[in-house]
């Protein structure tokens, strides 16, 4: 049977906003077709016989009376082979195709398909007939890109028994694989499946995270990391680096796969993406980053409400990959602007808002978004485990952290990192602010380190730390009474403190080796000033003069120890590590001997 | 009968810039409308929300004398156009598309949206090609790249806008001969100020390579909203239709801003921070997004907004929404103005998002990103020693801090400052900034390469 659809009119326009009549029967967030030219668009209020429906299309030169149509379905994405490597807007229609269609600039009511119907996919399967599946057992598997593996996945809500499936072979997305008898009924499935954006998909259950997210970047790994299936914050003002830090944590970290969602930013940032990504190579596999990766642009001049539907998308593609047990990092840039968005419509519908304008479940959507990351058991059969972690700029008004979206974040997230334009004015990147930044994954990720890098990493970390809140709190004495009048021992300190934040802290972005840095080559440069620390103290201790000690040879060399390259710097940090001993060592002699 | 022709004399209300027609059918959001007052005079509007049978209508000249009983309203079926030409160029227009420059209208080859259509991030170049301005703060620090949008934040009384008519009269790719093509939008700003950017091209024959759209401060506030998306869409034909390399001076946004909240004050919309409508961002974007590069197109459009801080602060809606679109800003300060640099360029918190892609070997020269880095870096740390010298004096210093202080002091004289006519080239900012490191003690170096200090730094010894 097949239903009527149904069908009302358009009785206000306003902005992106609009209100239908005759829509009596549609439900909550159902998708529906607005005017003469189509557009997209979703319900997000009923009353009686009234609609109001957001567009996702621009609405210039809509009229009242144009029809309306329902479709009756929620906004969903498609799931299937042929995501990776591909750029969508914010309701997943591939920009390629869009460029096809209507060429430079976007116009409006395209419909494109959000995968390619006619390419076909070398399908190999993986269970028999006879077997009895659960929603997320795998049917069979698709190489889709070199790196990845597809796995074809029974849709989570159905179980039954595999009546028949296919032999090995090349198939279109839409052709059907495989058969599935549930309860009598049978199921045809193809590598194709929908589902609802503001839907989370199920797993079986929610573990604490364990293992880091290796970012490649030293003040993350090192001073506030985050785990995998884990969530942070990147909040800043503009000129902070929020973006580059999350371009950074998108080229380098260790996740298999990485969604990428630009939401309401520069349409620039995402040619960069488009541009870079496919030149670089993953440190761990050697193939390009751009196999891994899942773009979704809605830039700040694309509509308005669009911006909401970009992060839904993006996450429940994140989900699906997760699925198939892979590590999957989320990096939503930025999520202000989705707030905003949120704003833009609660104002059009005349709700009564909450803090400055945000309406008042701007809190539990954040919470909700949030929430859909995690280390989870998955469904299905093999009790396989899979993670998403997301990470997400917060861009507060006038560098000012009080302001809703960052508290409401704050309140959701485990890691912070305060981006500071104080740091940033003096070219100090990435401009994370040590004192305020904090990682509640400490505890989970050291044992990690311990076994895997070095025993003494929670120790060489905190003792760092601690050096550098002590630096902070010398500074206010310095700029009372200038440093000459400090004790040598605190002046020796200041220097310590000093090389960690510029020699450490600080890395590079656009420096070919210093952009990436291994978790063993973290490890050993903070070993190796840890080293410098006791040993210009000990110094102290033998009378050297202070000035002596901060214009030793050795300080240079460490200060370039991040540019020595990811497989040389063993051999040449024990160089380096030689020469800062025996020349301490000399300095001490010295002194000694007079 | 159609609906162009239907004269509606059902003005139910009018309040600040807003007027509501009643008993319309088939009006579409924002479509022109076409008002005859009850003395004749026209004005133009445009529908803000449309219902089954009624409009709101925003009035871009302004409601005073218009009447709800003989005030009439015609929808003339088609959203806000403008017709384009390249015989735009050596014209002026004022805030409604019309020609204010006693010469014969404009016979246009198309008529464009004036909203536009977002450039598909797919189809964009990235902007990567160096523009000479002439201005060591800018050329060295900040480079600007063609397709790039970089406001510049001011103060009111700071010499924006010579800054401005500069950049506008120095800037140039090299290597090419190619001039830009300058589209000048004022909004809100005096006829002396307009004066001095129309004096200035004149007087280097820029004139003809140049358009004006201009609502000055005594022309109606409403106009202030589409004159930016004129501009663009003039630029946007010069650009990717005729292939032209557009710079587009926009001045002041401040006024922009206050005229859209002024709209949203008399929808009662529910205000945003200080006032400024929730959507400000979201609009702001949709006219700086305007520029950039397109694949496969020759011409570019490169945006250089100018907005005055209210009270300087920077943290204000209107820079701070600004500063998160655009790629970078030039920010200018009153104590550099005060102590008679100009142009009064606060290096610290200017930025250029493009520039690391626009520079370097065989665009500038190889030293550039490390001389860049250095001058940042060792003048944010006299800057810090000014401080501490307020309170403990100069002689508490150590030998090495004072060199550092010196170099601040140096870098603001003989970097910063330049004069108005003075055009620096690219090698002779990085000369000056290689001098200036001969200050500085050898090991202090440290963002730049090795190789290029024996290179380049000045040997005195």
């Amino acid at each position: 049977m097949i239903k009527e659809s149904l069908k009302g009119k358009i009785t206000r326009i306003s902005g992106p906003v609009i209100e239908a009549d005759g829509m009596r029967g549609a439900k909550m967030y159902d998708v529906v077709r607005v005017g003469d030219e189509n557009l997209l668009g979703e319900i997000i209020r009923l009353n009686e016989n009234i609609a109001t429906i957001q567009v996702y299309e621009d609405t210039n030169g809509l009229k009242p009376g144009e029809k309306v149509i329902s479709t009756d379905l929620p906004l969903s994405v498609e799931l299937g082979p042929g995501l990776l490597t591909n750029i969508y807007d914010g309701i997943q229609r591939p920009l390629p195709t869009i460029y096809d269609q209507t060429g430079d600039f976007i116009e409006r009511g395209v419909e494109a398909d959000a995968l390619d119907r006619n390419k076909k996919w070398k399908f190999v399967p993986t269970s028999k007939v006879g077997d009895k599946l659960k929603g997320c057992d795998v049917l069979g598997e698709v190489q889709e890109t070199s790196i990845i593996l597809h796995k074809i996945m029974v849709p989570p809500n159905i179980e039954g028994t595999l009546i028949s499936i296919v032999n090995k072979g090349e198939y279109k997305i839409e052709d059907v694989i495989a058969t599935i008898s549930s309860r009598d009924r049978e199921i045809k499935l193809s590598m194709l499946q929908k589902w609802p954006v503001r839907q989370a998909r199920p797993v079986k259950e929610k573990y604490d995270p364990s293992l880091p997210l290796i970012t490649g970047q030293r003040v993350v790994d090192t001073f506030f990391p985050v785990a995998k299936g884990g969530t942070a914050a990147i909040p800043g003002g503009f000129g902070t680096g929020k973006t580059v830090m999350l371009h950074q944590l998108a080229k380098w970290s260790d996740a298999q796969v990485v969604i990428y969602v630009g939401c309401g930013e520069r349409g620039n940032e995402m040619t960069d993406v488009l541009r870079e990504f496919p030149k670089l190579k993953d440190p761990k596999t050697g193939e390009s980053l751009m196999k891994r990766t899942v773009l979704i642009a809605n830039t700040s001049n694309m509509p308005v409400a669009a911006r909401d539907a970009s992060v839904y998308t993006g996450i429940t593609l994140a989900e699906y990959y997760r699925d198939m047990g892979y590590d999957v990092a989320l990096m939503a840039d930025s999520t202000s602007r989705l707030a905003e968005a949120m704003r833009e419509i609660s104002g059009r519908l005349e709700e009564m808002p909450g803090e400055e304008g945000y309406p008042a479940y701007l809190a539990s959507r954040l919470a909700e978004f949030y929430e859909r990351a995690g280390r989870a058991k998955l469904l299905g059969s093999k009790n396989k485990e899979g993670s998403v972690s997301v990470m997400g700029a917060v861009s507060p008004p006038g560098g000012d952290f009080s302001e809703p979206v960052a508290q409401n974040t704050l309140r959701i997230v485990k890691v912070f990192w305060a981006l500071d334009s104080d740091l940033a004015d003096r070219r100090h990147f990435p401009s994370i602010n040590w004192l305020k930044s904090y990682s509640l994954y400490l505890d989970e990720v050291s044992s990690w380190w311990k076994k895997d890098v070095g025993e003494h990493w929670l120790n060489l970390r905190n003792n760092a730390m601690a050096l550098l809140q002590k630096e902070s709190e010398l500074q206010e004495i310095v700029k009372l009474v200038g440093p000459d009048a400090l004790p040598a021992k605190e002046r020796a300190l200041l220097e310590s403190a000093r090389m960690i934040r510029e020699d450490f802290l600080q890395q590079s972005a656009f420096h070919e080796v210093d952009t990436y840095c291994s978790e063993k080559k973290q490890y050993e440069m903070l070993r190796i000033m840890s080293k410098y620390s006791d040993l210009i103290q000990k110094a102290i201790e033998n009378n050297v003069n202070i000035e002596d000690i901060i214009s030793i040879k050795s300080r240079e060399n460490i200060a370039r120890m991040g540019t020595i390259s990811n497989q040389e710097f063993e051999k040449k940090f024990k160089d380096i590590e030689n020469e800062l001993e025996q020349e301490i060592e000399g300095i001490i002699n010295e002194v000694n001997k007079t | 009968m159609s609906n162009k022709e239907i004269e509606y004399t059902t003005v139910s209300e009018v309040a600040g810039p807003l007027m509501i027609v009643k008993g319309i059918k088939d009006v579409a959001y924002n479509e022109v409308v076409r008002i005859k007052t009850s003395t004749g005079e026209e004005r133009t509007g445009q529908v803000l929300e449309a219902f089954m049978n009624k409009v709101i209508v925003q009035v871009f000249e302004g409601t005073k004398g218009l009447d709800t009983k003989k005030t009439s309203a015609r929808f003339i079926g088609e959203t806000m156009k403008l017709g384009v030409s390249k015989d735009m160029l050596g014209r002026v227009f004022d805030g409604t598309g019309n020609p204010i420059d006693n010469a014969p209208p404009i016979i246009p080859e198309d008529r464009r949206d004036i909203n536009g259509n977002p450039i598909n991030p797919y189809s964009r170049e990235y902007p990567r090609e160096f523009i000479q301005t002439g201005i060591s703060t800018i050329d060295g620090l900040n480079t600007l790249v063609r397709g790039q949008k970089l406001p510049i934040f001011s103060g009111s009384g700071l010499p924006h806008n010579n800054l401005a008519a500069q950049i506008a009269r120095q800037a140039k790719v090299l290597g090419q001969k190619e001039k830009f093509a300058v589209v000048f939008c004022a909004m809100g700003i005096t006829f002396e100020e307009a004066n001095l950017f129309i004096k200035d091209f004149e007087n280097t024959g820029a004139l003809e390579r140049t358009t004006m759209f201009l609502n000055l401060a005594d022309d109606p506030t409403i106009e202030r909203i589409i004159l930016p998306r004129m501009a663009l869409t003039c630029a946007e034909y010069f650009a990717f239709e005729l292939g032209m390399q557009v710079l587009v001076i926009l001045t002041d946004l401040t006024n922009y801003a206050e005229a859209l909240r002024e709209i949203a004050a008399a929808r009662e919309e529910v205000p945003g921070r200080r006032g400024y409508p929730g959507y400000m961002y979201t609009d702001l974007a949709t006219i700086y997004e305007r520029a950039g590069r397109i694949k496969g197109k020759k011409g570019s459009i490169t945006q250089i907004p100018m907005l005055t801080m209210p009270d300087d602060d920077i943290t204000h809606p209107i820079p701070d929404l600004t500063g998160y679109i655009t790629e970078g800003q030039i920010v200018l300060e009153r104590g550099l103005h005060k102590k008679g640099i100009y142009p009064p360029i606060a290096v610290l918190p200017c930025l250029s998002r493009l520039m690391d892609r626009g520079i370097g070997k065989d665009k500038t020269r190889e030293d550039h990103a490390g001389v860049s880095n250095q001058l940042y870096a060792a003048y944010a740390e006299g800057c810090d020693l000014r401080d501490l010298v307020a309170i403990v004096g100069e002689d508490a210093l150590s030998d090495r801090d004072r060199k550092f202080l010196k170099f601040s002091e140096e870098f603001e004289k003989k970097f910063v400052s330049q004069d108005e006519h003075e055009d620096r080239s690219i090698e002779k900012t990085l000369e000056i900034g290689w001098e200036l490191f001969s200050i500085l003690p050898k090991s202090e170096l440290k963002k730049i390469d090795e190789n290029y200090i024996k290179k380049y730094l000045p040997k005195n010894e």
